[in-house]
């Protein structure tokens, strides 16, 4: 591997994706990305006490699940980068304590699946290990009571809000294997423009993935034609606007293949989510669910995973700090 | 039927719309500016506590009845009021009792049925 531009590495022997697998919650399972995933579950709780230890399973179910579908043994997999919402990772830790695989804890908040991504195909490319899972999850419940209010109060929405994904995706990389292959990485800055309002994450993280997004097109060459889809994280609907009208403004037309996994996992209208969908798990299930299926059946050749996440918790929003964002990019194609 | 015959209609009417402009005031709150549901609720029970303490909120009460002490502006003036009551019979003292001891009826009831419904009731996920 070797560093391009900026902040953009570019892999001479690139890791490929082996295996995806991905499990959504009630909400998701009725959204119009419902068949492509693997598992949809019928309730919250999913048998569990607690939200927090459904999001466990969950987690802990897609990793058991991704390692099934590859073949590959428990003990094939060298290490595991996952992350999760919740106050310092629980979901991740609690899921996986019992999978006597290797563990990093990830935190990027919602930019997390690309980041895990990044760090792990520099692992595998660098010959530190051959196969790695890359896992994230998000439950709607957990994340309300964390950062916004226990849903026991029954606080109306806002129209800017989002609606956090219930559910995990998960991802092995792998030395083998016949693609799709992660071939650039280009991991973002931090950008913080002083927006302030937890309901209005969309407009937070966008100038992020603006940041990230034009850094790699100046750090590889390309252009936005290249690829097949552009693919944000969970800008949602007000963030997908604003990412294409600056990308626009900054000479960069984006509009006929960006899209966004927050705009993409629900039924706006149907399903009254405001915003769209946003969470770790947004774009880990749409991508495990929908894009590598898509990469596989070579009915897309090139895209180019935008996950993009808010650093904030609850504690800085109520000291009235702003929402500074992130992106991290890779780059998949066959 | 007497009971029907003994409503009175106007008072429910005045009721309905004092309570219902009270929400909407909330709502346009909710809608139009950032201010989370937490902060429209101090809100509310601040403005109830300063109208009921400038002796404004009792027009109200007399005119809509339910209309205006149900909402948590009606919180408020009770606040007020029982404070202001307290102070004329035990002094500065009262500030800090009576406002409590008139609304304890009902914030141990909240805390009670509070209680209850959390045992009897499993938290579910909102429908938007």
């Amino acid at each position: 591997m070797h560093k391009i531009g900026k902040q953009t590495i570019c892999f001479d022997n690139p890791p490929s994706i082996l295996e995806a697998a991905s499990i959504v919650g009630p909400k998701e399972a009725d959204g119009p990305m419902a068949s492509y995933f693997d598992k949809c579950l019928e309730d919250e709780f999913w048998g569990e006490k607690s939200w927090e230890k459904a999001e466990s399973k969950i987690i802990k179910e897609t990793v058991n699940l991704v390692v099934a579908k590859s073949n590959l043994a428990t003990s094939d997999i060298d290490y595991v980068f996952a992350g999760d919402l919740l106050n310092q990772c629980i979901s991740s830790d609690f899921g996986l304590r019992e999978s006597n695989i290797p563990y990093f804890g990830v935190f990027g908040a919602c930019s997390t699946f690309t980041e895990s991504m990044c760090i792990g195909s520099v692992f595998v490319e660098a010959n530190g290990a051959k196969n790695v899972i890359c896992a994230t999850s998000s439950h709607f419940c957990s994340a309300e009571k964390q950062f916004r209010f226990p849903l026991e109060l029954g606080t109306q929405r806002p129209p800017t809000a989002q609606w956090t994904v219930t559910g995990s995706g998960a991802v092995i990389l792998s030395q083998t294997g016949q693609g799709p292959y992660i071939t650039n990485i280009t991991p973002g800055k931090i950008v913080d423009m002083g927006v302030k309002d937890a309901n209005n994450m969309g407009a937070a993280m966008a100038p992020a993935a603006l940041d990230t997004l034009i850094t790699h097109f100046q750090d590889t060459g390309r252009k936005p034609s290249y690829y097949d889809a552009i693919i944000t994280g969970d800008l949602g609907h007000v963030g997908k606007e604003i990412l294409a009208e600056m990308a626009q403004s900054k000479g960069y037309n984006i509009n006929s293949n960006y899209n966004d996994c927050g705009v993409l996992m629900f039924d706006k209208e149907k399903q009254d989510t405001h915003a769209g969908g946003s969470g770790c798990a947004c774009i880990a299930t749409v991508f495990s669910g929908y894009f590598f299926k898509q990469l596989k059946d070579k009915k897309m050749k090139r895209i180019l995973l935008i996950a993009t996440g808010a650093l904030m918790n609850s504690t800085s929003m109520q000291q009235g700090e702003s929402i500074p964002g992130i992106a991290h990019a890779i780059s998949i194609e066959i | 039927m007497e009971f029907i015959q003994s409503i009175d209609w106007l008072q429910l009417l005045r009721c309905f719309i004092t309570g219902g402009t009270i929400c909407i005031i909330g709502q346009i709150l909710l809608d139009k500016t950032k201010l989370t549901s937490a902060r429209i609720l101090v809100i509310f029970v601040t403005t109830g506590a300063i109208l009921g303490g400038l002796g404004i909120y009792q027009y109200l009460i007399d005119f809509a009845g339910a209309g205006a002490t149900v909402p948590l502006t009606g919180f408020g003036a009770n606040l007020a009021k029982g404070a202001i009551e307290s102070v004329k019979e035990i002094g500065l003292l009262g500030a800090f009792i009576g406002g409590v001891k008139a609304s304890a009826g009902g914030i141990a009831a909240a805390i009670f049925f509070g209680y209850i419904a959390s045992l009897l009731a499993k938290p579910k996920i909102k429908k938007q």
